[in-house]
């Protein structure tokens, strides 16, 4: 028999605790991508010499390189170099920093449709940069930016099963386990490609719900 | 020259300001003063220079050369050891801090209100506490006619509404120079007097320094003192309006002052 309801209810819990640990890594990993890919593009814009360049050189990397690199680099180089985390939390730090260097674009691209305008006011009033970035441009690009943000959390929760090659059990990762048990893989994997499919899709629904909404609004 | 830049009781006094971008030099070495309270209009030909002048004294752009002078004090220089150097930061945004702009595009904060766009820099720069900043906010309104529309958001506002507010934004950090740059181009023709109405009103009822470029003929003859017909980066000619829109001396303000009319 193909297929074996008793055996796929029986490793429902653990697949359940696998999907659970892919959607921790994924909105942790979104927190740092959104939080450090803003620094990012701040820190570009604002054209600190040296720091702005240095910012400038590790996105490019990040983007040029493939993840799984990068993820076998934090997991087995850093701690040549003393700095030592679990492997989930590298995992999310791995995922937060690769997809920083994307969401930095977009906030880029965000801020400079804020209309020059806008800015020009800003001096006009005196305002602080401070403010001028809390007050003004901020709340007016960050809005535009939510639905490219939004996929791109989508497209790290497909990405999560790399993790798996720094031995975190995310859904993928405890569906091989499951099978290599009992040598028994269409009920673990067909299970987890269909977990993907219920969040990634009305997940893809609210980001494009989120876009038309945007795109009202100007 | 050298006379005139030791007269401290001009408003703003522009020496030999040249401005360019590129190989378009823009203004040529404009030498103009303006009095505290004094109303002035600049007129003529698009791409003379006139809309730069109001940009280099907001600082939203630099001279090339030249100086520009607020009261007592160098807008983007300041005297050290007797020798004028570029000034720093603090310098730039205490001068500023007497200048306010009206802006052709309004260029109102669309995510305030309209009483959020008014209390912003007087709480943020002058360190009005909110209260204080709400109730000059409360009493710019009703000036500009608009008390009904505070917790309104720009884009429920017309375009008029828009400009009487960013009037009422600009008069609520209190300068001693308000700049109008072309403030009714952008305004569907019925919505033109009710903002030239609450300009005159302001004109009249205080003691602002206004600069203002405009293609308004009749407004430039109701609320200035002095008119300056500007072209190719030059003063041609200047005088008190009633003389410059009817007896002007220079031709090129005579062809300027017929294509305007002619263009009505």
């Amino acid at each position: 028999m193909l297929w074996d309801w008793d055996y796929a209810i029986e490793i429902l819990p653990e697949l359940l605790r696998g999907l659970v640990l892919t959607v921790q890594a994924t909105l942790l990993g979104s927190a740092v991508a959104y939080l450090l890919g803003l620094v990012f593009a701040l820190v570009r814009r604002s054209r600190i010499p040296v720091l702005s360049q240095a910012i400038w050189l590790l996105v490019e990397f990040v983007r040029s390189t493939p993840l799984l690199v990068q993820l076998f680099f934090l997991f087995f180089v850093l701690p040549d170099l003393g700095i030592r985390f679990d492997a989930f939390t590298t995992g999310v730090i791995g995922l937060g920093l690769h997809y920083a260097c994307y969401t930095a674009e977009a906030y880029r691209a965000g801020i400079e449709a804020v209309p020059k305008g806008q800015w020009e006011a800003c001096t006009a009033l005196n305002l602080p940069p401070y403010r001028v970035w809390t007050g003004v441009i901020l709340p007016q690009a960050v809005p535009r930016v939510l639905p490219a943000l939004g996929n791109y959390m989508i497209s790290m929760f497909k990405e999560t099963p790399l993790l798996l090659a720094i031995s975190v059990l995310e859904l993928v990762g405890a569906a091989r386990e499951a099978g290599s048990d009992t040598f028994r893989y269409t009920e673990p994997f067909t299970l987890a490609g269909i977990f993907f499919l219920l969040v990634s899709y009305p997940a893809g629904v609210l980001v494009r719900r989120l876009e038309r909404r945007v795109g009202f609004a100007h | 020259m050298a006379e005139a830049s030791r007269n401290r009781t001009e408003m703003i006094v522009f020496e030999k300001v040249v401005k360019q971008f590129g190989d378009n030099v823009v203004l040529r070495e404009l030498d103009f003063a303006v009095k505290p309270g004094e109303h002035v209009t600049l007129i003529g030909p698009s791409g003379s220079g006139k809309t730069t002048i109001l940009r280099l004294l907001m600082t939203l752009e630099r001279a090339n050369s030249g100086t520009i002078r607020v009261g007592d004090d160098y807008l983007t220089h300041m005297e050290r050891k007797g020798k004028l150097v570029p000034c720093d930061e603090k310098h730039l945004r205490k001068v500023r801090r007497r200048i306010g702009m009206v802006f052709q595009q309004f260029n109102l904060f669309p995510n305030m209100t309209v009483t959020g766009n008014l209390i912003e820099a007087p709480v943020r720069v002058l360190g009005l506490s909110k209260d204080e900043a709400v109730e000059r906010a409360r009493g710019l309104l009703e000036l500009v006619g608009l008390g009904e529309k505070a917790d309104a958001h720009p884009s429920q506002l017309s375009g008029g509404q828009q400009q009487r507010v960013a009037i009422a934004r600009a008069l609520a950090m209190q300068p001693d120079v308000l700049l109008l740059d072309e403030v009714t181009s952008a305004l569907d023709p019925e919505l033109v007097a009710g903002v030239l109405n609450v300009l005159k009103d302001i004109a009249k009822s205080t003691d602002i320094t206004m600069l203002c470029v405009t293609h308004e003929m009749g407004f430039a003859r109701d609320v200035s003192d002095r008119v300056l017909m500007f072209d190719q980066g030059q003063v041609v000619e200047e005088a008190p309006p009633e003389k410059l829109f009817t007896d002007p001396d220079q031709q090129r303000t005579r062809d300027f002052l017929r294509a305007v009319l002619e263009r009505k």
